[in-house]
């Protein structure tokens, strides 16, 4: 199958490794390494969504840190814009900073309580290398509220004073105040309602858009990522298993734990959901500081050989952009 | 199913705040028969925790007081009794057991699972702890727990969040209750670990026939387990019936907008999702006209002048709305189209009273 030609990637990560030391003693000596992210790699092309999903620990937050270096990596490239930008200094990241953006999962841990909204959205908004006057701040901050789809009348206010929905707007409209190119996008609808999450989903896709942005977008849920997400990646223990197109992900699926992953996914369809049977999968998530030898998901999976047990599976690409890490699938 | 074990009547359940009085829980009646599924869902606030915890009365107090209704368990009120009456007592655990969404609190960090474990055990089955401590490797092992009599001597923090949770499970099911109450007992793991558990708790339930109730905000999770679905809605219940009805053919503009705000894997991911307008409203001081009236697309002019509908049945079903119109249009299942993101939609039944 051909593959499609793409433009340039805006960002691209090569062989990205982290790993934290582990220390004991007054010396704090490392004895041990927690290998979080364990050399990945990915493209993500302008004003496209890439998800990345997989449960508690796998270590796709650290990759979103990593790839906007929030965190400096151990190993590995981080090219954005065609500059490896995985060691460079603080300062040399300065004009990086504002094209690359956070959102985070918890709207509330995220915002000063005892900032108003509008001093909140005023400091980002004064580190945009445009230079405002008092009266222009003031109409950007109004501008970004109204973006977000908040009343500009809200400046007042305290995030306390806001709702979960409210607050996770709020985080938005920060984080587009210096007019960013990409943006890290940490679970941000798991702690909302469903009612909730809904909206802030459409408003992720309008602001796309309407601003050309491109996202990362990582979650725990599959559904929500497939909804929002270009292509997903399925991140285990520190290790992508499969990266697939997300229209095609619910049928052509190959990676045994992404396909226990939809199995295990509740849906609302009654009747399917009634007729359908699970795998249900043994055992739990490995921990990343002892990991198993040669497949991280052997122990888990019902189709290992010997060869999973002793050599790790690298990606290979099985045409349309579909790639899995994983010895029993035919290329 | 079996003969009714438990009839919750008008049940009202209030904290008292400096604010005001929160009506969490605003004249609730349900009930649950012998070996049956229900689940409660609904929003966060929307009152489904507190409904349970007033059935055993273990709302913190004070803020929280049980304002009125009754709660029959077997036959008796158990409103009828103080919180720490010794009736009351015999009935936590041994009559109506719950699981709780974080098991990390609820397990004391500082003693181990063995403990713990024979603690309720010998409290339970007036058994020494010889005896106890077997049943409780028994126990562990009933909850699929590798390697029972090393977990024994774990402490809490030592296991995962999975095996915790099957640790509540196994405290739960081993006192022999006659209804578990389970409080999001998945919210808290991961999706994988979340179908194990579900499993788990919901063949053991029938194992040893027992009533469930679940309370979640996940209606996905509860589609595949569960008999009777309640919907609740700022500390009422809005629409109640059983899964098959409320999933394929809900009626009430609250349960069908929260059909349409979960992303379903199976559709086009083109599709738009239609999220519920505005958010749910404070419970202090409410308006006695519809709680969902101002997000609500279909309101008319009854929704603005009247008092909040009561429960109705509809037709000779066990389904029930509290909605002044009836919205004949369904929205999920396969055959049937969605709404359009204006939500207007025509009317199957004339506005009742």
């Amino acid at each position: 199958m051909a593959e499609t030609v793409r433009e340039n990637p805006l960002l691209k990560v090569e062989q990205l490794k982290m790993y934290f030391p582990l220390t004991k003693g007054l010396l704090s000596k490392t004895y041990s390494w927690v290998k979080a992210v364990d050399g990945i790699s990915f493209e993500i092309y302008p004003n496209e969504t890439f998800g990345l999903v997989g449960e508690s620990g796998c270590g796709k937050s650290t990759t979103g840190k990593c790839a906007i270096r929030v965190l400096q990596p151990t190993e590995g490239r981080v090219v954005y814009k065609g500059r490896d930008i995985a060691g460079l200094s603080k300062s040399m990241l300065k004009p990086y900073r504002r094209e690359l953006q956070l959102i985070f999962q918890d709207p509330y841990g995220s915002l000063n309580p005892r900032q108003s909204v509008f001093s909140i959205l005023k400091e980002a908004v004064v580190l945009d290398r445009e230079r405002h006057t008092a009266v222009e701040a003031n109409e950007r901050v109004d501008e970004l509220l109204t973006l977000v789809g908040l009343d500009p009348d809200m400046k007042s206010r305290y995030p306390h004073e806001m709702s979960g929905g409210q607050r996770q707007r709020l985080g938005i409209a920060r984080a587009l105040a210096c007019n960013p190119k990409l943006v890290v996008c940490d679970e941000p609808v798991s702690a909302l309602d469903v009612s909730i999450q809904a909206q802030i989903v459409n408003l992720f896709r309008e602001l796309q858009a309407k601003l050309g942005l491109t996202y990362l977008f990582i979650a725990h849920d599959l559904a929500v990522v497939r909804h929002m997400a270009d292509r997903i990646a399925i991140m285990y223990l520190g290790k992508i298993v499969e990266v697939i197109d997300s229209d095609h992900i619910f049928r052509e699926a190959l990676h045994p734990y992404t396909v226990a992953l939809l199995s295990a996914l509740p849906t609302t369809d009654y009747y399917q959901e009634r007729k359908r049977s699970r795998i249900i999968l043994e055992g739990e998530v490995p921990s990343p500081v002892n990991k198993p030898a040669g497949c991280a998901f052997h122990p888990r999976c019902k189709y290992a050989t010997e060869t999973c047990r002793q050599v790790s599976p690298g990606l290979r690409n099985v045409g349309r952009n579909h790639c899995v890490a994983c010895h029993n699938v035919a290329v | 199913m079996g003969e009714r074990i438990l009839e919750v009547r008008n049940l009202c359940t209030s904290f008292f705040t400096h604010e005001g009085e929160v009506k969490a829980v605003n004249d609730v009646s349900f009930h649950i028969d012998e070996q049956e599924i229900v689940a409660f869902v609904g929003e966060s606030g929307c009152g489904k925790t507190v409904t349970q915890l007033s059935l055993l009365q273990i709302v913190p107090a004070p803020p929280g007081k049980i304002t009125g209704g009754e709660v029959f368990f077997k036959g008796r009120d158990l409103l009828q009794h103080k919180p720490n009456s010794p009736e009351m007592r015999s009935v936590r655990g041994a009559g109506i057991a719950m699981i709780f969404q974080e098991p990390m609190t609820s397990l004391n960090p500082v003693f181990t699972v063995g403990h713990q474990l024979t603690d309720i055990i010998m409290l339970h089955r007036k058994v020494g702890h010889k005896e106890a401590w077997e049943m409780g490797i028994e126990a562990l092992r009933s909850v699929e727990i590798p390697e029972p009599e090393v977990r024994m001597r774990n402490y809490p923090f030592e296991l995962s969040g999975g095996m915790r949770q099957r640790v509540m499970i196994a405290m739960a099911v081993y006192c022999n209750p006659d209804i578990i109450i389970a409080d999001e007992p998945t919210t808290a793991l991961d999706v994988t670990t979340q179908a194990q558990v579900l499993e788990l708790l919901v063949s053991l339930v029938k194992q040893h026939r027992k009533s469930l109730i679940i309370v979640t905000h996940n209606l996905g999770v509860v589609t595949r387990y569960v008999d009777r679905i309640y919907v609740m809605y700022a500390g009422r219940i809005i629409e109640s019936g059983s899964t098959e009805e409320i999933m394929t053919k809900p009626r009430h503009p609250y349960t069908i907008g929260l059909l349409n705000s979960v992303p379903k894997i199976e559709k086009e991911r083109s599709e738009k999702l239609i999220p519920i307008k505005g958010a749910p409203p404070w419970l202090i001081d409410m308006d006695p006209r519809c709680t969902f009236l101002p997000r609500c697309s279909y309101a008319c002019e009854v929704c603005e002048t009247k008092e909040f509908p009561k429960l109705r049945r509809l037709g000779e079903s066990d389904h029930f709305i509290a909605c002044h119109r009836d919205i004949a249009g369904s929205i999920t299942g396969s055959t049937t189209g969605r709404l359009d993101s204006a939500g207007r939609h025509d009317l199957g039944g004339e506005a009742h009273g």
